[in-house]
C-alpha cells in the first residue's frame, strides 16, 4: 500500500509540474522563433533602409533652359578648331539662358544665387553637344541641364507638398525660382546617367561610380588571376601529393590561421611588404589585388580541398589502373570533376573580396580620384571604399548616392552568389 | 623592353619552346618507328622545354626587379657631390626622392640644382642600361636553355618523370604561400613594432592609460611627444565586442537550436540561407547602416529616457556588429548541435523529458565545447572587425565602460594612423603596427584555443 501511494504521489507530482513544464517548453520555442524573427527583421530593416534612402539617386533633377550657342559669347569662330571648342565658356551661355528665363533678377548676389541653380558641370554636356553637332553654333536650343545638388535634394524631398521639402542651404528666392520652374514643367526628374558614367566628384550631382566600379573590377581581376590557380594548386598538393609530415602539418596550420586573421592585418602586410619593401605604388589595383588574393587564398584552398575530397577514390584508382600517371590522374580526372565545387567556393571567396574595404584603406586606395582607371597600374579606388568615402561627405545628396552605390555593390554580390548556387546545382555531381 | 613586355615575351617563348620540343621529339621518333619509341608522350618533351626556357627567365626578371632599384640608388648616391653625401640620412633620402621624381616625370625645366639634374639624367641612363641588360640576359638565357634541351632530347630521356617532378614542386610552392604569408605578416608587424618599442617602452604601451598619438612636428613644441598607452583602446574594443556578443550569442544560439531541433525541413531550408545573407553583406554597408540609421535612432530613443547618448556611441557600433555576427554564431552552433548523436536525445526523451528539457540538459551540455569554440571564433571576428567601428565608433580614446559614450578601438586607430600620407619613421605611424601586432596575437590565440576546444569535442563522439 505504501509503495502504491508513493507512486501515486510521484505521478501527482509529475502531473502537477506538467503545466509549468509545457509552459517552459512553449517559452523556449518562442525564444527560438523570436531569435529567428529578430535576425530576419534586421535583414529586412537593413534592406528597406538602404533602398528607401538610395532609390532616389537613380533619378536626377534637370532644368529645362533655352540655351543659345552664341559664337561671340563662347568665343568660337571656327567649329573645326578643337582647341577653341574645348576652351569655350559654356557656363557663360548657361548663365545667359538663366538670365533670360528670369529677366527680373538683378544685382550681383542675386545673379550668383540664380546661377547656382544649375550644376557647374553642366557646361560639359553642352560642350559634348557642340562637338557632336557643330551646326548648333549660333542656334538656340532647348536642353535639359543637370541641376545643382541642393535643388535636387529640394525637389526629391518635396514630392507633391512644398511643406515637406528639405531646403537646407537654399534661399527663399531660389525656392521661388524652383517653384516657378516646376509650375512651367521646366524641372523634371530624369534617369541619372551621370551616376553610372562618371568618376568621383566633390559635387554630388557630378559624382558617379564608374571609376570605383572599374577599380573594383581591376582589383578583382588581379585577385582572380592570382588566387584561383594558386589556391587550386595548393589544394591539389595538400589532397593528392602531400606526405604526412611536419611541413604539411605546418602548411595546414598556417592556412587555418590565415582564414581567421582580421582583414586589416592583410592591409598592414600589403603596406609593409608591397609598398614599403617592394616599393610598388600606392593606390593601385595591382597592390589591392595582391593583398586581396592573399586574403582569399585560405577560403579558396579550403573549399577546393573539400571539392577534391568529394571526388570518389574509385575514379583515381581507375585512372591509375589504366596506366595514367599521377599528374594525368589529377589533371584529366580529379580536377575536371572537382571544378564545379571549386568554382562555387572560389566565387563566394571573390564576392567576399569584392566587398572588402579595410585592407584597401591601408594601401591607399582611399584617394580622391576623378579619372576612371584604365588598367591595374592606374591609381584607383574600389566600390566599397567609394561607399566609405561618400558616407563621410556632409552633403545630403551624397547620402542617397552612398545608398545607391551600396545597392549596386549588393547587386553585384547577390548575382555572384546566385551564380555560385546555380553552378553548384547545375554542375555538381553526387556519387 | 619594360617588365610587362618581358614577361609577355617569356610566355611567348614558352609557347614556341613547347611546339619546338614536341616537334623535335616526334622528329627523332619518326626515325625509330613512330612515337611509340619515345619514353614519354611528345607533349612532355614540349612541356619540359617550355619550362626550362620560361621559368629561369621569369625568376630572373623577378630577382632583377627587386635588386636593381637598390643597386641604381647605390650608384647614384656614390656619385653625388661630397657635401651632399655628408648630409644626414633623412635629407639624403629627400634628395634621392627628388632625383627619382625628376627622372620619372622627365621634368627637366625644374629649377633644381645642377647636380640633381645630372643625377636624374644619370638615373634615366642607368635605368635604361639595366632594362636593356635584363632583356638581353633574360632572352639569351631562355634561348640557350632551349637549345640545350633541344640537344638533350632523345628517346631515352625520361621527360614525363621530370615534368611530373617539376609539377609537384610547383604545387608545393603554391601550398607554401600560406607559410610565406604568415611569415610576411609576422615580420612586417614585428619589425615595425620593434622600431616603435625603441622609442616607446613596451610596458608604457601595454599598460598606459592615455592614448593621444598626435605628435608635434618639431621637438621643441609643446606636447612634443604623444602618449601611447593603449589601455583605452583595449577597453573600447572589449566594450564593443561585448555588446556585439550579448546580441549575437543568444540570438545566434537560439536561432540555431530552433532551426536544428524544432523547424520543419522546409522552414530550415528557406530561413538558413536568408540568415546567412546577413553574413555576406559587406562590413562597409553595416558601417553605413550603423552610422546613419542606428546611431541617430539610439541617440533619439536615449533622449526619450533622458539619457545623453553620444552620436558615436559604443552601443550603435556594438549592436550592428552583433547583427553581423548572428549568422556566424548560428551556423557554427548549428554544426555542433547536429553533430550530437541522436541516441542522446532519444534517451532523454524516453525518460520523459520534454523537448526543451532535452535540449537544455542534454544537447547543449554535449555540444558546449563546440559552441564555446564557435563563440570564441566570433569574438575574434568582433575584435578584428574594422569598417563598422571606423564608421560608427569615435576617435577619442575614452577610458570608459559606459556603452552610451563614444569609445575607440584598436582597428579604428590603425586605420586613422595609417590612412593618408605618413612618413614611415614617426612613432605615430609605427604605433599602428604595434597595435596590429597585438590584434594579430590576440586573434591568433583565440583561434588556437577555439580550434583546440572544438577538436577535443569532436574526438568524443567519433
Amino acid at each position: 500500500m505504501k509503495e502504491s501511494s508513493e507512486n501515486l504521489n510521484a505521478i501527482d507530482l509529475v502531473n502537477r509540474s506538467l503545466k509549468a513544464r509545457y509552459r517552459a517548453e512553449k517559452r523556449f520555442k518562442a525564444y527560438g522563433i523570436a531569435a529567428i524573427l529578430f535576425g530576419l527583421a534586421c535583414l529586412v530593416i537593413l534592406f528597406t533602409d538602404i533602398i528607401s534612402k538610395g532609390h532616389s539617386a537613380f533619378l536626377q533633377t534637370e532644368v529645362y533652359l533655352e540655351v543659345t550657342f552664341d559664337s561671340d559669347r563662347l568665343d568660337i569662330d571656327d567649329v573645326s578648331n578643337s582647341a577653341q571648342l574645348m576652351a569655350a565658356d559654356y557656363q557663360g551661355i548657361i548663365k545667359a539662358a538663366l538670365r533670360e528665363r528670369f529677366p527680373d533678377v538683378s544685382g550681383r548676389r542675386d545673379k550668383r544665387t540664380l546661377y547656382s541653380l544649375v550644376s557647374n558641370g553642366a557646361g560639359f554636356s553642352l560642350r559634348e553637344m557642340l562637338i557632336d553637332d557643330p551646326s548648333l553654333l549660333g542656334k538656340t536650343v532647348g536642353v535639359w541641364l543637370v541641376a545643382d545638388d541642393d535643388i535636387d535634394t529640394y525637389v526629391k524631398s518635396r514630392g507633391d507638398n512644398p511643406e515637406d521639402a528639405f531646403t537646407g542651404r537654399m534661399s527663399d528666392k531660389q525656392i521661388a525660382w524652383v517653384e516657378s520652374l516646376m509650375e512651367n514643367d521646366q524641372l523634371a526628374l530624369n534617369f541619372n546617367t551621370t551616376f553610372f558614367t562618371s568618376g568621383d566628384s566633390r559635387e554630388p550631382e557630378q559624382a558617379g561610380i564608374l571609376g570605383a566600379v572599374m577599380g573594383s573590377l581591376f582589383t578583382l581581376i588581379v585577385t582572380i588571376v592570382l588566387s584561383f590557380p594558386i589556391g587550386v594548386a595548393a589544394a591539389v598538393y595538400l589532397e593528392e601529393y602531400a606526405p604526412r609530415n611536419r611541413l604539411t602539418d605546418f602548411i595546414e596550420v598556417n592556412i587555418n590561421n590565415l582564414a581567421a586573421v582580421p582583414s586589416i592585418i592583410f592591409g598592414l602586410l600589403g603596406l609593409a611588404i608591397f609598398i614599403g619593401f617592394f616599393e610598388m605604388h600606392r593606390s593601385i589595383p595591382l597592390v589591392g589585388g595582391l593583398v586581396l588574393s592573399l586574403m582569399t587564398l585560405p577560403t579558396i584552398i579550403i573549399s577546393s580541398r573539400a571539392a577534391i575530397k568529394a571526388v570518389p577514390p574509385s575514379i583515381r584508382d581507375a585512372a591509375l589502373g589504366l596506366g595514367a600517371s599521377k599528374m594525368q590522374m589529377v589533371l584529366h580526372h580529379v580536377l575536371p570533376l572537382a571544378m564545379p565545387g571549386m568554382l562555387t567556393g572560389a566565387i563566394i571567396g571573390f564576392a567576399q573580396a569584392l566587398g572588402e574595404t579595410a585592407p584597401l584603406l591601408m594601401i591607399g586606395m582611399v584617394a580622391f580620384i576623378v579619372d576612371i582607371p584604365g588598367g591595374v597600374a592606374d591609381p584607383a579606388t574600389a566600390l566599397p571604399v567609394q561607399i566609405f568615402l561618400w558616407s563621410d561627405s556632409p552633403e545630403r545628396a551624397f547620402v542617397e548616392r552612398t545608398s545607391a552605390a551600396i545597392m549596386v555593390l549588393l547587386a553585384f554580390l547577390i548575382s555572384m552568389n546566385t551564380l555560385a548556387i546555380w553552378l553548384r546545382k547545375r554542375l555538381e555531381r553526387r556519387w | 623592353m619594360d617588365t610587362s613586355m618581358l614577361i609577355t615575351s617569356a610566355f611567348v617563348l614558352m609557347a614556341i619552346a613547347f611546339v619546338i620540343g614536341r616537334a623535335r621529339s616526334l622528329a627523332i621518333a619518326s626515325d625509330l618507328g613512330g612515337p611509340k619509341a619515345l619514353n614519354s608522350l611528345p607533349v612532355y618533351y614540349g612541356t619540359l622545354m617550355a619550362m626550362w626556357s620560361g621559368i629561369p627567365c621569369l625568376v630572373l626578371v623577378a630577382l632583377w626587379s627587386v635588386v636593381d632599384d637598390y643597386a641604381i640608388a647605390h650608384i647614384i648616391t656614390q656619385e653625388l657631390p661630397e657635401q651632399v653625401k655628408a648630409l644626414p640620412e633623412t635629407e639624403l633620402n629627400l634628395v634621392l626622392s627628388l632625383i627619382t621624381n625628376i627622372a620619372a616625370n622627365n621634368a627637366m625645366g625644374l629649377d633644381a640644382e645642377p647636380y640633381v639634374i645630372n643625377s636624374a639624367n644619370r638615373l634615366i641612363a642607368l635605368q635604361q642600361t639595366s632594362n636593356m641588360a635584363l632583356t638581353v640576359v633574360c632572352l639569351s638565357t631562355a634561348m640557350i636553355l632551349m637549345v640545350l634541351v633541344w640537344l638533350k632530347i632523345s628517346p631515352k630521356m625520361k621527360a614525363r618523370i621530370k615534368v611530373e617532378k617539376a609539377f609537384t614542386n610547383i604545387l608545393l610552392l603554391c601550398a607554401s604561400i600560406a607559410i610565406f604569408t604568415t611569415a610576411g605578416i609576422v615580420l612586417s608587424v614585428l619589425f615595425e613594432s620593434i622600431r616603435f618599442f625603441q622609442s616607446v617602452p613596451i610596458h608604457e604601451f601595454l599598460f598606459g592609460l592615455e592614448w593621444s598619438p598626435q605628435m608635434a612636428i618639431r621637438e621643441d613644441q609643446v606636447g612634443g611627444s604623444g602618449a601611447f598607452g593603449a589601455v583605452p583602446l583595449f577597453v573600447g574594443t572589449m566594450l564593443i565586442s561585448a555588446i556585439a556578443m550579448t546580441i549575437a550569442v543568444p540570438a545566434g544560439l537560439m536561432a540555431a537550436i530552433y532551426l536544428s531541433e524544432y523547424a520543419r525541413p522546409k522552414v530550415r531550408t528557406t530561413v538558413k540561407p536568408l540568415l546567412e545573407v546577413l553574413a555576406g553583406i559587406p562590413t562597409v554597408v553595416y558601417g553605413f547602416f550603423a552610422a546613419l540609421t542606428v546611431a541617430p535612432f539610439i541617440k533619439e530613443s536615449g533622449g526619450l529616457f533622458g539619457l545623453d547618448v553620444s552620436s558615436e556611441s559604443a552601443l550603435a557600433a556594438g549592436l550592428v556588429m552583433g547583427i553581423m555576427i548572428i549568422p556566424f554564431v548560428s551556423s557554427l552552433s548549428d554544426d555542433v548541435i547536429n553533430a550530437v548523436p541522436q541516441s542522446l536525445r532519444d534517451g532523454s526523451l524516453g525518460l520523459g523529458a520534454t523537448k526543451s528539457e532535452t535540449i537544455k540538459q542534454v544537447v547543449i551540455p554535449a555540444a558546449l565545447p563546440g559552441i564555446v569554440g564557435g563563440v570564441l571564433l566570433a569574438v575574434s571576428r568582433a575584435i578584428g572587425e574594422t569598417m563598422i567601428v571606423v564608421m560608427a565608433a569615435g576617435l577619442a580614446a575614452n577610458l570608459t565602460l559606459n556603452p552610451t559614450e563614444s569609445v575607440t578601438t584598436v582597428t579604428v586607430q590603425i586605420v586613422t594612423l595609417l590612412v593618408g600620407d605618413q612618413e614611415f619613421n614617426s612613432p605615430k605611424t609605427l604605433s599602428a603596427f604595434a597595435l596590429g601586432l597585438v590584434l594579430f596575437t590576440i586573434t591568433l590565440a583565440l583561434n588556437y584555443i577555439a580550434l583546440m576546444v572544438v577538436k577535443k569535442y569532436r574526438e568524443q563522439y567519433e
